[in-house]
């Protein structure tokens, strides 16, 4: 047949994406080399984000709140009939699963990009799912749902513990909680179902077996409207903290070729059954070879560029092309597995702090040029991760013949991706990437608990140096060049004995002081030392090539250090009602990203200098506070609670004390760094005591 | 503007031994500076660091803008003397905020930062320069006040023949400070420590003053003197602590936490000063001069009488290398010219020789030229005189030098003088002398002050012994006389140094000729703080 459109074919003209950051901008990437006009929806915070620029049209949500943007669907659906769009692809999260959404997308003549809303509405309880998955021959795990006056106890021990307590409704790691016996049963239970209504405004839980070391392999599977349906093959997901995933895989290094044939006819058999078209993943623990069936996701996944890359297809391609009625074209036998795909998922979250939520400002972001990577970003230099949505930054997908080079080169353009300003997770992704266990496959859900990779790289003192070395060269060279008197004369130029320049620094738990002085060759003589030593010897030689302007706040410096040339990237970032001197900066070379403090030459007392001062990890809202002032708290007691990122967070004391002030009420929002609650610590006032 | 050319051999032996030669004097010079640095040594500084107090340096340091120079003004003041090299106080001029002042610091490691005859000499110049300049004025005040000391084990009845100054002539520094208010100069005083008797009329005199919490004592009459008045004991923070003058007496603008905040409050001070300079400032391109400032080392020989061209010395100066020579053809002993250094516009004055008349008389041209056109005049000193002798003297050498001194006396545009070699005396005058006004003398280790070369002093005061002894028709002692004049020209050789004349704060320094160029820039750059302006009036010119 020649290559013409089929009359039967509904053609995609218009199409609106009903999400937001890096997935809208990845449909629309496929939408636009489809000839198809781009309609993107935004929250307030995100009008100058990305995908809303890129897009041939965008329409404001007029809120700020996800519950009232892109999770309220009148808003959604008034859009997209304002819009005048043909079609809507929900991405993944928000409304995508939602079958109210994609009824009424298709009640108004739309086309849904995704399954029909039946198949969602199956699959979206994930107990009947599970009843489902039984009846097609797929193995589950026991559960069992915990209706209103259930007693979970009993639920509980009927499972057998350890037990996973998750959302009915949920996805993406919340309303989710890991009880390995009957006393914190209720506790979890009681947060999970806050979380759960919170997020997904369906508070309903179930009870599962939880299996503690298996991995987590998913089929990847696409069907048309004609009933033809292949798999893509696998993807393994066991590296995850707080059941989100982080690092993601395909093939699985666990998955033999018959293990995957198992699988995939057991995700095709499901699909089958529920009569499944557009993309879709079917989910599994493995263990060994024994895999068990745990949930079907009605929608693409985060992690769908893996599949793409070892397959060649483009899937939101596949997903418009099937939705316009097309058929697959190809069947199994044609799918081949090329090479290994690694995807790291880049969050502003603080791995050393239990993986929390750190929205904040990507002050810098430059994609690696260490060798070739995909990136799927929504961010650029100067974007906010804001707390109302997921604080994810960037995937960032390896293609490599083999498994062993895709994760050397990943780990390598990782630590070479330019991004500062905020808490981050990818030194740590670095460490995963190269511990030992991941490159010997031995990859497992609790990976992350039993491999403890390093949250931070480790710093040379060279290159830390180095850093220290380029601020102050970048600094002074500024501050001459903007002199208003004697600009011209020589940087710090003495005709008598006097001390030594100086910058003062803090990097992670060190204060540290650099002294420099120029030489009359035009060089300078520095050191490092640390801060309480006073000024340190100047054994350093250093040799300023140039120092460029970039940005009004950025500059790159070539310079030797003691005959080792390199290029530094050096950016500013002010910090509001900060002294003249007192600036963060953010550095960045060929051997990654440093981030420090300058510290002001003089001090001046903040709110964290109070005495045994507890301040907001990240912005939120208090949800309750437990203690008042004069109480006597122990070490570990809980203080607060509070809520950010549709998270709840423990606040507890660090020390046995008494409380002597608490700064907020519940409901309260708390800025990053607020001070919540002073602490007097009675032990060392004691121990001050006895001394004096 | 023409760009000059050097013709210096630096391959040439001379230039070789010259170049060893400067590297021993240099040496001598930094070894100096150090010690001045030190203070009053190491165990002075510990123990007042055991008390939080910074070493006067370090308290300058940190008062300054980050990167910006500072212009330490005759560092070796007291040299050769029973004081310590330094003198015990510490001046310059710096940027504080933006804004260029003149620091005093007493370095309460030497002598709890008392008064000498050789600090004072330098504070009083220090005020001069802050006046003349229009720089405001701050001062670091730590000082127990007179030195009631005096020297250890002198006989008391040789120690007053000696002595010259007294009491009723003292005091012109609080004068000097409130002056400096009224000619809406500001004056600052950050007080670290005692500042007793006179001391308390620093901060007494100030327009600010900031206050160290327990640390800064200002009163008339310390505890002792207050017993001895009175009777009464009192108690010193309540007699004169920070908290009592901020709080009660309100001598205090300012109560600082501890040094550094007092540091940091001074800033504040600067910062609200308003200040903005009165002269055109910088206003031709500032690029550096073509010729190697360090082929300056191996320019002069420590034996003057050997000649060298100081365009060598203008071409390593001056932005560029540029000059624009005047009269090049007449009274060729004398070079002068048009440059700048670090964008400032600039008249040059240089010796190639002895000073004619047509030399002269060009100079006093070219000093009315410069001052029509509101051009700052450098003099750049290699002179042992006007040229003496009959023909020269009825050729009016006498008058026309006058010439040359009224036009240097009267000029009002700002002069430096750097003296690269000899400037011996009326050529000393004649080419801006430290006592013509001149806003900043600077000199080189090679440089020799004095009336007259040694030799010739030592050879004149024989002639003239002769003379004597034959007048009274006694036998001349030619051996006494050998040895006298040995012993003579050795003490002149010694006083015409320059480094007993930076000793004796008869200038402002001695500097490393490397640095001629910014040190000229610094001064040009302080000198528009104020008005650059020439005149017109001059003495009656003797025709």
């Amino acid at each position: 047949m020649a290559d013409v459109t089929p009359i039967s074919l509904q053609p995609i003209r218009r199409l609106l994406i009903a999400n937001r950051g890096e997935i809208a901008r990845r449909v629309m990437r496929s939408a636009r080399e489809m000839g198809i006009y781009t309609i993107a929806i935004y929250a307030n915070g995100d009008a100058t984000a990305p995908f809303v620029q890129e897009a041939d049209e965008a329409i404001a949500l007029d809120g700020d709140s996800s519950a009232d943007t892109y999770l309220n669907l009148t808003k959604v659906l008034e859009a997209c009939e304002r819009s005048g769009a043909d079609a809507v692809h929900p991405g993944y999260g928000f409304l995508s699963e939602n079958t109210e959404f994609a009824t009424a997308v298709e009640a108004a003549g739309m086309i849904w990009v995704g399954p029909s809303p039946d198949a969602i509405a199956q699959m979206g309880d994930k107990l009947s799912a599970k009843a489902l998955m039984t009846d097609a021959g797929v193995p589950t795990l026991p559960a069992k749902e915990l209706r209103a006056g259930e007693d979970f106890a009993v639920a509980a021990l009927e499972v057998g513990y350890p037990v996973l307590v998750k959302a009915s409704a949920g996805g993406g790691g919340r309303g989710m909680r890991i009880v390995r016996g009957a006393d914190d049963l209720a506790d979890a239970v009681a947060s999970a179902k806050r979380e759960a209504g919170a997020s997904f405004g369906d508070d309903t839980l179930f009870i599962e077996r939880w299996l503690s070391a298996a991995r987590h392999v998913e089929i990847q599977i696409l069907g048309d409207n004609h009933g033809q349906l292949v798999h893509c093959f696998e993807r393994e997901c066991s590296i995850q903290r707080r059941h989100q995933k982080v690092i993601e895989e395909a093939p699985s290094p666990a998955v033999t070729p018959a293990i995957r044939a198992a699988m995939g006819a057991a995700a095709v058999a499901a699909a089958q059954k529920l009569g499944y078209r557009s993309a879709g993943t079917v989910e599994f623990l493995l263990d060994g070879d024994e895999f068990w069936f745990l949930e079907v996701n009605t929608r693409l996944q985060v992690e769908h560029p893996i599949t793409e890359e070892i397959t060649g297809l483009d899937l939101v391609r596949e997903q418009l092309r099937l939705a316009e009625g097309e058929e697959l074209g190809y069947v199994q036998a044609d799918l081949a597995i090329n090479g290994h795909a690694i995807e790291a998922r880049i969050y502003a979250e603080d791995p050393a702090n239990d993986f929390l939520p750190a929205p904040g400002k990507v002050a810098v972001w430059a994609e690696s040029t260490s060798g070739a990577a995909r990136y799927d970003t929504g961010v650029v230099s100067g974007s906010a991760v804001s707390q109302e949505f997921d604080p994810m930054i960037a995937k960032v997908i390896v293609h490599a013949p083999s498994r062993r080079e895709a994760a050397a080169r990943l780990a390598r353009v990782l630590e070479t991706t330019r991004i500062q300003g905020l808490t981050h997770n990818r030194d740590f992704l670095v460490a995963c990437l190269r511990a030992p266990e991941f490159l010997s496959g031995d990859t497992t859900t609790d990976f992350i608990e039993r491999v403890k990779p390093a949250a931070n790289r480790i710093v040379s003192i060279d290159e830390r140096n180095a850093a220290f070395t380029a601020v102050a060269m970048v600094a002074q060279h500024e501050r001459r060049l903007n002199a208003k008197v004697l600009s011209t004369i020589n940087s710090g130029w003495r005709n008598s004995v006097m001390p030594p320049q100086r910058s003062q620094f803090g990097f992670r738990d060190e204060e540290l002081r650099l002294a420099y002085a120029k030489n009359r060759d035009g060089t300078f003589s520095t050191g490092v030392g640390e801060l309480v030593n006073g000024d340190p010897s100047l054994d350093s030689r250093v040799q300023l090539y140039s120092v460029n302007q970039e940005s009004s706040e950025a500059h790159s410096v070539e310079l030797a250090i003691d005959g080792r040339r390199q290029t530094l990237s050096v950016v500013r970032v002010a910090q509001p009602g900060a002294q003249e001197d007192e600036a963060r900066w953010l550095v960045h070379s060929a051997r990654g990203d440093i981030e420090f403090t300058q510290l002001p030459r003089f001090h001046r007392k903040g709110a964290g200098d109070a005495e045994g001062a507890l301040v907001a990890p990240m912005p939120g809202k208090v949800l309750a506070v437990e203690v008042a002032v004069g109480d006597q708290v122990e070490k570990g007691q809980l203080l607060l609670i509070l809520e950010a990122m549709k998270m709840e967070h423990r606040i507890t004391a660090p020390t046995k004390g008494t409380i002597v002030a608490v700064h907020v009420q519940s409901a309260d929002q708390a800025d990053n760094g607020q001070l919540l609650i002073e602490i007097h610590n009675d032990i060392d006032s004691k121990n001050e005591d006895s001394a004096t | 503007m023409p760009t000059l050319e050097s013709t210096l051999d630096i391959r040439s032996d001379q230039f070789a031994d010259n170049h060893a030669a400067m590297g021993r004097l240099l040496g001598v010079m930094e070894d100096l500076q150090a010690e001045a640095a030190e203070g009053g040594g190491e165990e002075a500084t510990q123990r007042l660091a055991a008390r939080g107090k910074m070493p006067i340096r370090e308290r300058i340091a940190n008062a300054l803008d980050p990167d910006t120079p500072f212009l330490e003004i005759s560092p070796l003041a007291a040299w050769r003397t029973s004081y310590n090299v330094g003198s015990g106080f510490v001046v310059g001029i710096g940027v504080i905020r933006g804004v260029e002042c003149v620091i005093l610091g007493h370095d309460p490691s030497v002598r709890a930062g008392a008064f000498n005859p050789f600090n004072t000499k330098k504070l009083m110049r220090g005020l001069e320069i802050a006046r003349e300049n229009r720089l405001p004025y701050v001062q670091f005040v730590e000082s127990a006040g007179a030195d009631l000391r005096g020297e250890s084990g002198e006989d008391p009845e040789a120690a007053i023949r000696r002595e010259e100054e007294h009491f009723g002539e003292t005091g012109r520094l609080f004068y000097e400070i409130t002056e400096l208010s009224k000619l809406r100069i500001p004056t600052v005083s950050l007080v670290f420590g005692a500042s007793t008797a006179g001391g308390a009329y620093q901060p007494g005199m100030s327009d600010y003053n900031i206050l160290i919490k327990n640390q800064s004592r200002v009163f008339l009459g310390g505890p002792p003197l207050v017993k001895m008045a009175t009777g009464e004991d009192a108690d010193p923070e309540a007699l004169g602590g920070a908290d009592m003058h901020c709080t009660v007496s309100g001598l205090g603008d300012y109560l600082a936490e501890d040094e550094m905040d007092g540091i940091r409050l001074l800033r504040d001070v600067m910062s609200h000063l308003n200040w903005r300079k009165q002269g055109p400032g910088p206003s031709l391109a500032p690029d550096d001069p073509l010729e190697d400032s360090a082929a300056l080392l191996g320019l002069v020989s420590e034996d003057l009488r050997t000649p060298f061209d100081m365009r060598e010395v203008i071409s390593r100066v001056m932005d560029g290398s540029r000059f624009e020579e005047f009269k090049p053809l007449y009274g060729p002993t004398l070079v002068c010219g048009w440059a700048s250094v670090h964008g400032f516009p600039v008249g040059v004055l240089g010796n190639n020789g002895a000073l004619f008349s047509e030399a002269a008389e060009k100079a006093a041209q070219f000093i009315q030229l410069c001052n029509q056109i509101d051009v700052p005049l450098v003099f750049l000193h290699n002179i042992t005189g006007f040229i003496v002798g009959t023909d020269y003297e009825q050729g009016g050498i006498t008058k026309n030098g006058s010439k040359m001194i009224n036009a240097v006396a009267n000029s009002t545009v700002p002069h430096i003088s750097i003296i690269v070699g000899a400037s011996y005396g009326a050529g000393n005058y004649g080419m801006s002398g430290r006592s013509f006004g001149t806003r900043f003398t600077f000199l080189w280790p090679t440089a020799k002050i004095a009336v007259m070369g040694p030799k010739q002093m030592a050879g004149v005061m024989s002639i003239v012994g002769r003379g004597a002894a034959q007048r009274r028709g006694l036998e001349f002692d030619e051996e006494a006389d050998a040895e006298r004049a040995a012993v003579a020209e050795h003490w002149a050789e010694e006083r015409s140094k320059g480094l007993y004349a930076t000793s004796r704060v008869a200038d402002d320094g001695m500097i490393d000729p490397r640095d001629t160029r910014d040190v000229i820039g610094m001064c040009l750059s302080a000198c528009h703080n104020g008005p650059v302006k020439g005149t017109k009036e001059f003495g009656t010119w003797r025709m």
